[in-house]
């Protein structure tokens, strides 16, 4: 019973170190008052003059306009990406994985860099379109991650009976393999959109003048004092992620409840 | 049947091994073929070859005569059964069917009708609108069989079909594709590992082993004379025991000398002796051609296997009669029996 009853403080205390800090930021984007120190009523107005910012709307704009376009064109590669990994032969295939883990266990402060010098090396203007490119080149391998697994999981010879019946290569990609590890594609746009939202390091690196996406707004904002808009908009932030955060889990549970189907037969 | 439809000449597939060596077969318009062999001796292989789904390493395949070696899958007039079926998951009964008639551009009235003729065939009316997942092993089976049947191939491939069905099931289905493929007149190709099916099932069955063809024939001639002692001991329960042919219709093992059927073989020549356990007759002790123990006896259900134990041999012997474990008996059978083989097979 003790014994029981130190797990669970031990739990509290851990799940309490995770979440007070990100407790207090919500709060405090309802307080009104300007100095963290005293809690001066509840209000809105942060929120309120968050959208009356131009700066920052002009962030929010170019953060979901990069992180729309670099989840859709690096679900698309990364799709294609991972149906050819599946077709290669065992060794290759765990060359080209092995190679697809780099970036993502490669610090984000080397891939910003190294592409911020690759940028300037090609004498390429950095703005949108190179923020983009970074964003899709750092979402790539998450989308290659969470396809593989579908077109593992899918009987082997769905490819083989769509030729078998007629259907020209591309036309088996369209109308059965894409189909069929569909919810892997969906989980890998989400995952990639999610990381664009909330990347700053190889976004500060690779932008421009004019061209600043919200985390990057929100340091700058931070530099120059803490003001309780910050607050606010990284609440606003949090939310954004929680939701697809959601989305994906349900997403993943659905398909993984499929996966238990096809086993069954 | 009528003229060769496919015919391999000498095909061979290397992976990192040779998989198949030089294998040579053909296939009659409307024939019943199948490829028997343990798991490993190159059947699916052979069978993937004729699908396009492999190219062979050496050799030619030909289809109504023409060469097809490079002709991808989806130019061919052959569709495939596959081993676990293949249904497309995200696509109903309907439209499983129908997926072969979309690619051809069939209208969507005529499309409807076949696929309703082929349900029909298949006994599976009214299932149109089915989930793929909510059909049982057999009814998938079916619906894997119409999709194919319904691009009216000129050849069907199945890759062990009914492998995955109960033993009841597989009976059923066994004597309901044979007549389904009497009924539409198609070329079938069959891959198995069982037997039983495959003297069951088939016009002609090929017999293979370590990527080699052992025989090929009708299952009367493959079960009644063995041309080996792998085919002899594939093809059902055998004693296989080493002889010598002293003379045309004359041979001794386990010495003694008995009279045979058998003819053509060099004099004295060191062979294997066939005897199916269910042509040994029990009989009384110093009553038969050998003396020998029972050591063993099992129920199968229809019959009993017993083991003998004789001099030099452990004879295996079927009867739907029980001899006692460590009574002493006698073994018979007549020259018609005794099938020899040359050990060069």
């Amino acid at each position: 019973m003790v014994k029981k009853n130190i797990h669970r403080i031990y739990m509290f205390l851990v799940f309490i170190f995770l979440y007070a800090p990100i407790a207090v930021l919500v709060i405090y984007s309802f307080n009104d008052s300007t100095s963290r120190g005293n809690w001066g009523g509840f209000t809105f107005k942060w929120y309120i003059e968050l959208f009356q910012d131009r700066d920052i709307k002009s962030a929010l704009y170019y953060t979901v306009l990069v992180a729309f376009f670099a989840a859709s064109i690096s679900t698309i590669i990364g799709t294609l990406s991972a149906i050819g990994l599946y077709n290669l032969k065992k060794g290759p295939r765990a060359i080209f994985m092995n190679l697809n883990y780099l970036p993502v266990v490669n610090p984000d402060i080397v891939t910003g860099l190294s592409l911020m010098i690759l940028y300037l090396s090609v004498n390429m203007k950095l703005g949108f379109l190179s923020m983009l490119l970074s964003h899709i080149t750092f979402d790539i391998p998450y989308v290659i991650l969470a396809v593989l697994p579908k077109l593992k999981s899918m009987n082997k010879h769905l490819a083989e009976a769509a030729l078998d019946l007629g259907a020209t290569p591309s036309y088996a990609l369209r109308k059965v393999i894409i189909p069929e590890i569909m919810p892997g594609i969906i989980t890998g746009f989400l995952i990639a959109f999610t990381l664009s939202i909330d990347d700053f390091v190889i976004s500060f690196f690779t932008t421009g003048s004019g061209v600043t996406n919200l985390s990057i707004v929100i340091y700058s904002m931070a530099r120059r004092g803490v003001k309780p808009t910050i607050n606010a908009l990284s609440t606003l932030m949090l939310l954004a992620v929680l939701i697809l955060l959601f989305l994906i889990n349900k997403k993943s549970s659905l398909t993984n409840r499929d996966n238990k189907f096809d086993g069954g037969y | 049947m009528g003229n060769k439809i496919i015919e391999l000449n000498n095909i061979s597939k290397d992976y990192n091994v040779r998989v198949l060596d030089r294998i040579s077969l053909f296939v009659k318009e409307n024939e019943f073929l199948t490829l028997l062999g343990p798991s490993g001796c190159g059947k699916t292989t052979t069978l993937r070859i004729i699908g396009g789904f492999e190219y062979p390493t050496e050799g030619e395949i030909l289809f109504e005569g023409k060469n097809i070696n490079h002709v991808p899958p989806h130019k061919r007039q052959i569709n495939t059964v596959f081993q676990k079926y293949a249904l497309f998951p995200h696509l109903n009964v309907f439209e499983n069917i129908a997926f072969g008639l979309r690619i051809k551009k069939i209208k969507e009235q005529a499309i409807k009708e076949n696929v309703k003729s082929m349900l029909k065939l298949v006994g599976l009316s009214g299932f149109e609108n089915r989930n793929i997942e909510s059909l049982s092993g057999g009814q998938q089976q079916r619906i894997a069989i119409a999709r194919a049947l319904v691009n009216k191939p000129k050849v069907l491939l199945l890759d062990e079909p009914l492998g995955a069905l109960d033993l009841k099931l597989r009976k059923e289905m066994q004597i309901e594709l044979k007549n389904m493929q009497r009924e539409v007149g198609i070329t079938f190709v069959y891959v198995t590992h069982d037997q039983e099916e495959a003297l069951t099932m088939s016009d002609t069955v090929a017999v293979m082993h370590n990527g080699e063809i052992q025989q090929i024939g009708s299952p009367v001639d493959i079960y009644n004379e063995p041309e080996n002692a792998f085919v002899a001991d594939f093809i059902g329960e055998s004693n296989i025991i080493e002889g010598i042919m002293h003379d045309d219709y004359i041979v001794s093992f386990l010495s003694k000398t008995f009279k045979c059927v058998d003819y053509g073989f060099s004099r004295n020549e060191s062979v294997h002796v066939v005897l199916r356990p269910e042509d040994i007759v029990i009989v009384e002790e110093e009553a038969g051609h050998l003396n020998g123990i029972v050591t063993s006896s099992i129920f199968k259900g229809v019959h009993y296997e017993m083991l003998i134990q004789t001099e030099d041999f452990e004879m295996m012997v079927q009867s739907t009669y029980k001899s006692e474990v460590g009574k002493r008996v006698g073994l018979s059978f007549g020259p018609e029996d005794i099938h020899i083989m040359s050990k060069e097979g």
